[in-house]
């Protein structure tokens, strides 16, 4: 069924019983033109592309656990499009200019909301970075306006310029960018691609993949075998486990990264604001929490929470930006596990197995890609070729040497 | 979390900084035939093992030894420390 | 208004009298009272509204589980905002306002939402205001904004400090009541270091808030027993005010004591402290919460929890309404009905959903046994109750008991779940607890009083023969278990008006059913479509009931349903204590220069490079703009001589017999073969080929070396290079000692570098061009037999030296230098000059060594050498670093000289348009030169070196610019080095 303020309304009169369910719950079919290995938000907007961009409907995507449990289900709610690289900022782009339609295309309202993202700058040399980047966004279609330290108390006069350890110079803006209701990402999807056709398996573990001569066929599961002419695997943050099954060895480690969010409070950010050398990011949700966040752990992990000094690092960030926010209280706090690869940029690639995909090595920048990673996947696995803002995103960029490597860190890939 | 440091004791985890798998002490030699395939193993494949891993950490605040620790990624759980210099010499290095 | 609703007994002192105010209205309590149950004494029920329909609600609990009684506290800079009535203790002075309404509570414009509910069920948003496109931020969302929300920050400062700790005890006991009291007695009377802490500003918990006797005492009697014991003991810490909010790795807990926040004011004394508390073992005695049962009209102020209804007739003699009547589906229940019955509250009903006999005899009450309530009546609070038989009965208060969950929550903070116990309809604690814990008393489903205090004491004896300590723990304590039966009962079917779950974000037992509907079943679905549990209480009193109709909805067990997970802090924490004292200019130290108290003096302005505050100009007094006094240091320097304090630079001490050889598998390029008295300057990569940091080393013996680093990178390269020494190449005999902060170090810059020089070098040290000659260095005496070393450098390419002495000599020898200069017009310069210098010799620094640039794309690619191995050497020859078309560090200049070149604009060929695909580079730094008399810049544009003289535009989009430069060498001036040979 299609949603509209109408149907609301009729649903609200007649007691809203009417209302269908947003997806199938089938069970696993003997074979299917595509898998899709992971229901979280790149997952299921790859199933939702290849059933809407490229006409390819006979698509199981096959989840252990629920639906929209990846990191699409915990995660700042952040998007942008503000980055420096030629590798990068074109995809960005892309996937800004896909959430700005997204809610409209499939009928779920998921609350875009461009309220824009300001990051601080505290010297000249990181004006100047700021600039390029600003430039290099600029260059590929995309917004920025450089501010200097007026332009940024104009727009958050409750920042600390009077008494700040890292005065505030200026900042880099983009008023396109925002926040988006992050689950709703994923429901959206996962209806959208539901009502295409896309058998959407929860509780399905994958165990293993069926190789014949090398080539993959198909997944053994936890409810039995299910063949595929191509399987694509988005599981961010277990890639390194389920890729393991395959035998393969992955650019990336695996870690933690904690996010926390206040209890509510009365309208208070104009939008997105970082505060790059106190670790520190955080924008307002609509009901009203503080949403935010800082650096990863920074060692390896798979356990889904951290530790304190970085909840106090992260903290102190916020108070040295925001003193104003010392009496509202940390509500929760939560740890998600990470593909960090070893440039801090991305995987949308063919393995050297055929029939199998790999999407992974988002680092903590996934969600804002969520859309065109979807996108740029489907268009791997319907095409076998990669779609143009993605050619860069390559398992052996490495091997030529051509890093995309924002943070100038190298393989390091807790310090990306 | 707390490393027990093998010639300091306990020691909070905050004085450390973290480097990566303990591989990276196996630096391969820069005049074997495959040394450019080689490498790129070395600096950018990792295992990153669900369970047991051996790491390196640098006692940053401390007393600058790089230790060798072998903890659970699941569960943290820290079940042996040792200099990671005596680990790179029973390995073999500096032969 | 008096306290109308205060009764006898309690443990409130009625000796005095506490004036407080609540939305401007004078009232009075007692101390012991909290600002609920002063509220509820004085008749009080309606305390806020709730968040999404700006329902009427008065307080639920007793307790930081609280739903409804959320306040702001204090008033400017000081407001509180989301306060549980329930935990904030009375004060003389308080003053609190309800919040989230327009209007007064009484009457909430925006109480309109509730007769729109039905077009606002759960997720309802997600299906609707997507049309038209731009309405969502400019319409919808402003307004689901403003509405949104629950209290308000000042918009100021925190004017409150807050401090952080850490402790460390053998066993660390979270939670004061009976099972707590007991496992502290145990270990501390075993001589352990005990930590004993707990949330309430009283130790006892349920003990205070029941009629129950131990040790033939009354229960809150035996508690403040056990407490002065405890408090005799040394080796206890007891903690009240004192949250343990979180169980992190290793035995390391979180915890927030309280310290004024029961205090008019804090007087300049800490509001909070974080504690961070290392333990050996620790006991969890958490106890449990009870949660509600769902039915129609639930949440009209009046209705509450039973042991709440209790806790305040008990333990603060206050009763929440006249007329009381009891929901349960379990005999504790009926322990609030004769409580209060005894305390001479009537008691008008007790319904309870078992069959049965009555469990006691209430004088005056109607008994319905197999009954159930169905609906309430009242707006603003309940008059009567509406059973399922047809019944109505009065009630202004109605204590509702739907069974006790344990307080599990730190079991989980490792991601360990939950267990199902059919028997109390409750989840404990799993098998998989955090290292080091256990759990006992209620908290682990010992439910029962002569349980939880035996578990305690068994917990703790367990933990102390873990650590070898013998427990020798005394008598045992005397008390009787309770009555406590219970049969589950989740909600009243029968119920047909709306039943509440999550009372602070509106969630009902319809929306789980419609979530159910539309196919949001699994416990996360559910949570985040209906926000379920989302609330500052986290669902501590709702979740386990939306769970029970999700399970009859699925026809699965509540087990096989399961649970969401449990996620540090247990309580809410505030920020300002979690940051501590890391905040405005303490947010992180500052590095000084050993000249920095001089700078001051001469008026500097300082730039905050990393963590060091260095001198970026010294203006004087006739100089109106930066620039003006940048350009004299510069000209000053150029036609004389400078000094600038480059101390932040990193110096690493290299010593040992292999120190040569270490450097020479660092660096680049060779050291081997570097002669002693021998400056050299050295490039060194990461392993993946990418530049890391440059720098220039010394060789100050046959094994001795002294390596320089950038500002920025001095902890980085040392750190890299223990990696290197320790697990590399062990075998070398090298040794490492960062002396950056040892010395201090200056640059004397400028033809009349050496005569300066020659002033405060002793006269033995022959420092003549011939003696000492560009790149020599030396270790030689000063000022008369001061130890420092010289070395033949220069950044700015004048003629000049960098002489360093051992740091406590800073200052003086800054002060000397400028005296004995004096009569070359020595100049003072800042980062902002030796920048100018170093970009009008093209010298790169951290704007162009940004991780991302390679030693071709530096200009260096021939220093790297191929007959040795070094870092980074066999990874820089992979192709795409060496590729024909590579960025190249090259100079620019503005083809029309008036104009100003900006770094960050990027590179565009003539006649292409500003694309990405067109982007050739970018300018990485730029200044004025004043040799020059125009903007030079230096950046990176593909295969620069071999397009000198080619013009392109640098096209600065943020910054509205576009001009035409011409590619030059970087080194704009003295190419041929000719003035430092000098």
């Amino acid at each position: 069924m299609s949603y509209s303020g109408w149907k609301v309304i009729w649903q609200g009169l007649t007691g809203n019983t009417g209302w269908k369910p947003a997806w199938r719950e089938p069970d696993p079919k003997a074979a299917y033109d595509v898998i899709i290995v992971g229901a979280g938000g790149h997952g299921l907007a790859a199933a939702y592309y290849l059933a809407k961009e490229f006409g390819v409907t006979n698509v199981a995507v096959i989840e252990k656990g629920w639906l929209g449990s990846g990191n699409v289900g915990r995660n700042t709610t952040i998007v942008r499009s503000n980055y420096l690289l030629p590798g990068n900022e074109p995809f960005y782009e892309f996937s800004m200019k896909l959430w700005e339609g997204l809610e409209q295309d499939f009928n779920y309202n998921a609350m875009v909301s461009q309220r824009g993202i300001l990051n601080l700058s505290h010297s000249d040399p990181q004006r100047d970075a700021f600039a390029r980047r600003g430039n290099s966004m600029r260059l590929a279609g995309a917004d920025a306006v450089l501010l200097d330290a007026d332009g940024v108390r104009q727009m958050c006069p409750f920042l600390d310029f009077e008494n700040a350890r890292f005065p505030i110079t200026g900042g880099i803006w983009q008023p396109r960018g925002g926040t988006v209701r992050h689950d709703a990402v994923a429901w959206g999807y996962a209806r959208g691609a539901d009502m295409r056709g896309v058998d959407i398996i929860q509780n399905c573990e994958v165990t293993g993949f069926i190789m014949d001569k090398g080539v993959c066929m198909g997944v053994e599961t936890s409810r039995g075998d299910i063949r595929a002419k191509k399987v694509g695997v988005a599981v961010a943050g277990s890639s390194g486990r389920v890729m393991a099954k395959a035998g393969m060895r992955l650019p990336i480690e695996s870690h933690v990264l904690q996010a926390f969010v206040t209890e509510g409070l009365k309208p208070l950010l104009p939008g997105v604001i970082t505060f790059g050398a106190g670790h520190f990011y955080v924008s307002q949700s609509d009901k009203g929490g503080l949403v935010f966040g800082g650096d990863i752990d920074g060692y390896n992990t798979y356990a889904q929470r951290g530790n304190l000094p970085v909840v106090e690092d992260v903290c102190e960030g916020g108070m040295a930006i925001m003193p104003m926010i010392g009496r509202t209280r940390l509500l929760r706090s939560w740890g998600g596990i990470m593909d960090m690869s070893m440039d801090g940029s991305p995987y949308i690639d063919k393995t050297h197995i055929d029939g199998l995909y790999f999407n992974g090595g988002w680092c903590y920048g996934g969600f804002k890609a969520t859309p065109a990673s979807g996108f740029c996947f489907a268009h791997l696995l319907a095409r076998d070729e990669p779609h143009p803002t993605a050619t860069e995103y390559r398992l052996n960029r490495f091997r030529r040497g051509t890093m995309i490597d924002e943070k100038g860190v190298g393989a390091q890939p807790n310090l990306h | 979390m707390i490393i027990n440091h093998p010639l300091l004791g306990p020691r909070d985890a905050q004085e450390f900084t973290y480097l990566g798998d303990a591989s990276l002490i196996d630096r391969p030699d820069w005049q074997d035939e495959n040394a450019a395939e080689k490498f790129h193993d070395y600096l950018y494949i990792r295992d990153n093992p669900a369970g047991q891993h051996r790491e390196l950490w640098y006692h940053e605040q401390g007393d600058r030894s790089w230790l060798v620790v072998t903890r659970d990624t699941l569960t943290h759980e820290i079940t042996n420390v040792e200099l990671a210099r005596d680990v790179a010499i029973a390995g073999g290095r500096g032969r | 208004m008096t306290q109308t609703n205060r009764i006898s007994g309690g443990l409130v002192d009625r000796s005095k009298t506490l004036n407080f105010t609540f939305n401007g209205k004078n009232l009075q309590g007692h101390p012991g009272d909290t600002l609920a149950s002063a509220l509820l004494a004085n008749g009080q029920r309606m305390m806020g509204r709730s968040f999404k329909y700006h329902r009427p609600r008065g307080v639920l609990t007793a307790g930081s589980e609280e739903p409804n009684a959320l306040v702001q506290l204090r008033a400017g800079a000081h407001q509180e905002p989301n306060t549980r009535a329930t935990v904030a203790e009375l004060f003389d002075g308080l003053a609190a306002t309800s919040q989230n309404h327009r209007g007064s509570l009484e009457t909430d414009l925006m109480e309109v939402t509730d007769l729109f509910s039905r077009f606002l069920s759960a997720g309802f948003y997600y299906k609707t205001f997507m049309w038209p496109k731009s309405f969502w931020e400019k319409v919808y969302e402003p307004i689901i904004r403003h509405s949104a929300g629950l209290g308000r920050l000042s918009g100021q400062e925190d004017p409150d400090i807050y401090d952080k700790g850490f402790l460390h005890c053998d066993l660390l006991v979270i939670g004061g009541g009976p099972a707590g009291l007991s496992a502290a007695l145990t270990a501390g009377r075993s001589g352990a270091r005990v930590i004993l802490a707990d949330e309430d500003f009283l130790f006892g918990g349920r003990l205070n808030a029941e009629t129950f006797e131990v040790d033939a005492m009354p229960g809150s009697d035996w508690a403040e027993r056990a407490r002065a014991e405890l408090t005799a003991m040394d080796n206890v810490r007891l903690m009240t005010r004192t949250t343990v909010y979180g169980a992190y790795d290793h035995g390391i807990y979180g915890a927030l004591e309280r310290m004024t926040d029961h205090l008019p004011t804090s007087s300049g004394k800490p509001r909070q402290i974080l504690w961070r508390i290392y333990s050996k073992r620790a006991v969890l005695c958490a106890g449990a919460t009870e949660r509600p049962i769902a039915f129609g009209n639930n949440d009209r102020p009046g209705v509450m929890l039973a042991g709440a209804v209790r806790a305040y007739a008990n333990r603060w003699a206050a009763a929440p309404g006249k007329r009381v009547a009891v929901f349960t589906n379990n005999d504790d229940g009926w322990r609030t009905a004769s409580d209060l019955s005894r305390a001479g509250v009537t008691i008008s009903a007790i319904i309870d959903s078992r069959d049965g006999e009555p469990r006691a005899q209430i004088p005056g009450a109607t008994v319905a046994m197999g009954g159930r309530v169905m609906d309430t009546c009242g707006r603003k609070g309940i008059r009567s109750i509406k059973l399922v038989d047809g019944r109505t009965i009065d009630a202004d208060c109605l204590a509702v008991s739907g069974g006790w969950n344990p307080n599990v929550h730190l079991t989980g903070h490792q991601r360990g779940r939950p267990a199902w116990r059919e028997d109390l309809a409750a989840f404990v604690p799993g098998e998989d607890l955090p290292a080091g814990m256990a759990v006992a008393g209620a908290a682990n489903g010992a439910l029962t009083l002569a349980a939880a205090l035996s578990e305690g004491r068994a917990a703790s004896e367990k933990a102390l023969n873990d650590l070898g300590i013998s427990p020798n723990g005394g008598d045992m304590v005397k008390a009787e278990d309770e009555a406590a039966d219970i049969t589950a009962f989740w909600h009243v079917g029968e119920s047909k008006a709306r039943a509440w779950l999550d009372q602070q974000n509106d969630v009902t037992a319809k929306d789980v059913k419609l979530a159910h509907r539309e196919s949001y079943r699994s416990v996360e679905h559910l949570k985040r479509y209906t926000t379920l549990g989302m609330a500052t209480d986290q669902g501590k009193t709702a979740n386990m009931l939306a769970l029970a109709i999700m399970a009859e909805c699925t026809g699965k067990t509540i087990p096989e349903t399961g649970t969401t997970i449990f996620r540090p802090p247990y309580t809410p924490i505030a920020m300002g204590a979690l940051a501590g004292r890391a905040r405005g200019k303490d947010f992180r130290p500052y590095r000084l220069t050993p000249s920095h108290k001089w700078a001051e003096e001469q008026g500097a302005v300082f730039v905050t490079t990393g963590m060091w505050l260095r001198a970026q100009w010294f203006p004087r007094p006739d100089e109106t703009h930066w620039r003006e006094s940048v350009d004299r240091e510069v000209a000053g320097t150029r036609g004389s001589v400078g000094v600038c304090d480059v101390t932040t630079l990193g110096k690493i001490d290299i010593q040992g017999r292999d120190a040569a050889e270490f450097l020479n598998k660092l660096y680049v390029n060779g050291f081997a073969k570097l002669a002693v008295g021998k400056v050299r300057y050295g490039l060194m990569l990461r392993e993946d080929g990418m530049a890391m940091d440059d720098g220039t080393t010394a060789r100050l013996g046959e094994h001795h070396f002294v390596m320089t680093t950038t500002t920025a990178n001095a902890g980085p390269v040392f750190r890299h290079m223990e990696f290197c020494r320790q697990c590399l190449w062990p075998e070398l005999d090298v040794n490492l000692i960062s002396t950056t902060d040892g010395w201090a170090q200056f640059a004397v810059a400028g033809p009349n570098a050496r005569k300066l020089l020659q002033k405060v070098v002793d006269p033995e040290h022959d420092i003549t061009n011939e003696a000492f000659p560009f790149m020599a260095c030396a270790e030689l005496t000063i000022c008369g037999g001061t130890k420092a070393r010289l070395f033949r450098i220069s950044f700015s390419g004048e003629l000049a030296f960098e002489i360093a002495v051992p740091a406590r000599y800073g200052d003086s020898l800054m002060r000397v230098l400028m005296a004995v200069g004096e009569e070359f017009d020595v100049v003072p310069y800042g980062t902002e000059a030796l920048g100018v210098m170093r970009i009008e010799k093209g010298h790169a620094a951290g704007n162009e060594l940004t991780g991302q640039t390679s030693a071709a794309n530096l200009g260096m690619g021939r220093m790297v050498s191929k007959k040795k191995d070094c870092i980074g050497n066999t990874l820089s020859e992979r192709p795409d670093l060496n590729r024909d078309d590579g960025l190249r560090l090259v100079g620019f200049k503005p083809v029309n000289r008036v104009e100003t070149l900006t770094s960050g604009a990027h590179f565009i060929a003539l006649g292409k348009s500003a694309v990405m695909d067109n982007d050739e580079g970018w300018m990485s730094s730029v200044t004025f030169s004043p040799e020059l008399g125009h903007s030079i810049g230096i950046g990176f544009i593909k295969q620069g070196s071999e397009r000198l003289g080619e013009v392109v535009r640098a096209v600065d989009l943020v910054r509205g610019k576009d001009i035409e430069v011409e590619i030059v060498s970087a080194h704009f001036i003295d190419p041929e080095g000719e003035r430092l040979r000098v």
